[in-house]
């Protein structure tokens, strides 16, 4: 295919789905003069299509698959639940995920809460946060591939310098290099480190406007009272903002179960890296072994739900405020 | 000398209103208010560019010659300049995996329509759930609401299967359907939510002069949701940019795939080509980029509005 076919297609696509909805447009108004509540249907009618064709049946078969042997032929029970509870290799994986999702959300939100009390008032603040925030714009494999290089190692040898920028701080400082992507366990935080250089922009950027609204005759009260920076920190600005700061971090840990970009990119989930995004994908469509990886997918599922259910009550909560 | 808050005087109605603004209202409000330390801005700035560093490593990487890179780190740059372009030219016409000019076009052709879609309908699903009355109306909302919930990878393994027996596979209609169905739960939630906000008197008038649903969704309701739009869809736009999950699943065949994949792609086969990684990882983030920094306040905007995509 080459480039004006593609556009073309392009431009089709578009046009095909305003059409789409031109049609339903007319339809609804032909069927506005007969009933007027019939016009609701119309107006949903393309969106429910694509939700249950797109999300609702897949959803509902992959939990079907999930009781399936690898080629989805026999019917296994809880085969695939024991296997990711009890083999070595998916503990493991159990393992790094949670510590992704114990880890992530809180240091991301506490740079974020921190920086955003830090430059709230600054001279330079619109651009400061702009830096800040700038991972979030670029793709998770790109900033992966910018730390990746970060973490480069080249041997303690004469003649041979460093071109990894965390390495040569190392040997500045007197240490000779490490293989930071390869020594197990340290490795997934270093991974880590990338998910929170991305996400705590997000967060600061969700708490500087919790901070800002907090009501100024508030702050005024305690500063009468003499409150110390601590003090105001403590009893004032995070009682105010505890719901965003919920929202987020409920936020970032779903976000966190289903990185995959970081540890494909940067270790392939090798050297003891794996997550189950991550062993998802290899088991769906490297290893071929449908029911494990949608029992993978169901855990994923069964994970997240309590967090955004969470989520969704803090996020009501400040809508309230 | 302190820097303290200015002291406000707030009058009782000037309260009433701040007290029924939102959250982003008052942080507008207040934006201006704030002063700080001197102290805290230099910190604050030194910060901000310690963070940049990396990003900012890799993009003079991007620009010195093969040997130098492999060699020395790129901080010595600053001693010894020596710029090239043909990393860059080497990215965007790189064999074997699909060069980052073809994947640039990709990404371009896979983006607009999977935003403009979603869009279209979801326009459509939240007019209906904020105006229109119908019955069962709550728990279709309820049900819309609730599949923000189900991550895709519980989605793929079956899609994978239809789009193969309906004869999509390996086209741009698989990534296009694929990205729109995820994006309307909350596309429809966030434009409901603005749709709830416009006042009833306008929907009331408009009515009054006889108008049926569609005329008021297009001569009401779509100019009032211009800024609405424009938030979802910047965000509908980087989220669809830079994803690599559907793009893998549905896009791997070299013709179609997005720059995401073509870079994994180069990480996995040429991990070491730093020349290669660091011109692609750079083709391919000038879009998101310069569509973040010119857009920067409308992404805001949606991520407060509710626009938290997990």
């Amino acid at each position: 295919m080459d480039i004006s076919v593609k556009l073309l297609t392009m431009l089709l696509a578009i046009l095909l789905f305003v059409a789409v909805v031109g049609v339903m447009l007319f339809i609804a108004s032909r069927t506005e003069r007969r009933s007027g509540s019939l016009v609701g249907y119309v107006f949903l009618f393309p969106s429910i299509v694509m939700l249950s064709i797109g999300l609702l049946y897949p959803a509902g078969r992959t939990i079907y698959q999930s009781f399936f042997d690898a080629a989805g032929k026999a019917f296994i029970g809880f085969g695939n639940y024991g296997q990711i509870f009890t083999s070595s290799d998916e503990l493991l994986v159990l393992r790094n995920t949670v510590i992704w999702v114990v880890i992530t959300p809180f240091v991301a939100t506490a740079i974020g809460l921190l920086y955003a009390i830090l430059v709230d008032g600054a001279k330079g603040e619109a651009l400061a946060k702009s830096l800040i925030f700038l991972p979030m714009a670029i793709s998770m494999v790109a900033a992966s591939i910018i730390w990746k290089f970060v973490y480069e190692f080249r041997p303690d040898q004469p003649g041979i310098k460093q071109i990894g920028l965390l390495n040569q701080v190392l040997v500045w400082l007197g240490g000779s290099p490490q293989q930071w992507l390869l020594n197990a366990p340290w490795n997934t935080f270093f991974l880590i480190v990338v998910m929170v250089w991305i996400q705590a922009g997000f967060a600061m950027t969700i708490l500087s406007a919790a901070i800002k609204a907090i009501p100024d005759d508030i702050i005024e009260a305690a500063r009468l009272d003499g409150v110390s920076a601590f003090g105001m920190f403590r009893f004032v600005t995070l009682p105010s903002i505890r719901p965003s700061v919920i929202v987020v971090l409920t936020t970032i840990a779903i976000g966190t179960l289903k990185v995959f970009d970081i540890v494909r990119t940067m270790t392939g989930g090798n050297f003891g890296t794996n997550v189950v995004a991550n062993e998802f994908y290899s088991q769906s469509f490297r290893a071929d072994n449908q029911g494990l990886g949608s029992a993978l997918a169901v855990l994923l599922f069964i994970l997240v739900i309590p967090i955004v259910v969470y989520n969704i009550r803090q996020l009501r909560a400040t809508e309230a405020r | 000398m302190s820097t303290s808050t200015p002291h406000l005087d707030l009058a009782t109605e000037d309260k009433a209103v701040r007290d029924k603004m939102s959250v982003a209202g008052r942080a507008a409000a207040n934006a201006k208010k704030r002063v700080t330390s001197p102290m805290a801005s230099v910190i604050a700035v030194v910060l901000a560019v310690l963070w940049t560093i990396p990003t900012f490593g890799l993009l003079v990487t991007s620009f010195r010659p093969e040997k130098s890179i492999k060699t020395t780190g790129w901080w010595t740059f600053f001693s010894d300049p020596q710029v090239t372009l043909d990393n860059y030219k080497g990215a965007l016409n790189a064999s074997g995996t699909a060069g980052m000019g073809t994947a640039f076009v990709n990404s371009l052709v896979i983006t607009v329509p999977a935003v403009v879609i979603p869009i279209c309908l979801a326009a459509l699903a939240a007019y209906a759930f904020a105006w229109i009355d119908f019955k069962g109306k709550n728990f279709l909302f309820i049900l819309v609401f609730a599949l923000q919930i189900v991550p895709l990878q519980v989605t793929l393994l079956p899609l994978l299967s239809l789009y193969v027996k309906a004869g999509l596979a390996g086209t741009f209609w698989t990534i296009w359907l694929s990205h729109s169905t995820f994006a309307l739960p909350l596309a429809i939630f966030i434009l409901h939510n603005f749709m709830k906000e416009i006042p009833k008197e306008l929907v009331e008038a408009a009515r009054m002069d006889g108008a049926g649903h569609v005329k008021i969704f297009f001569r009401v309701m779509l100019p009032l949701l211009t800024p609405a739009l424009a938030a979802f869809g910047i965000f509908q736009f980087l989220w669809v940019w830079n994803d690599l999950l559907v793009a893998l699943t549905f896009a791997g065949s070299s013709d179609v795939q997005p720059m995401t994949v073509a870079l994994a792609n180069m990480s996995g086969t040429r991990g070491t080509a730093w020349q290669l990684l660091s011109a692609g990882a750079f083709i391919s983030i000038i879009v998101p980029v310069t569509v973040f920094i010119a857009m920067q306040r409308y992404f805001v905007r949606g991520l407060l509005a509710g626009g938290l995509k997990g």
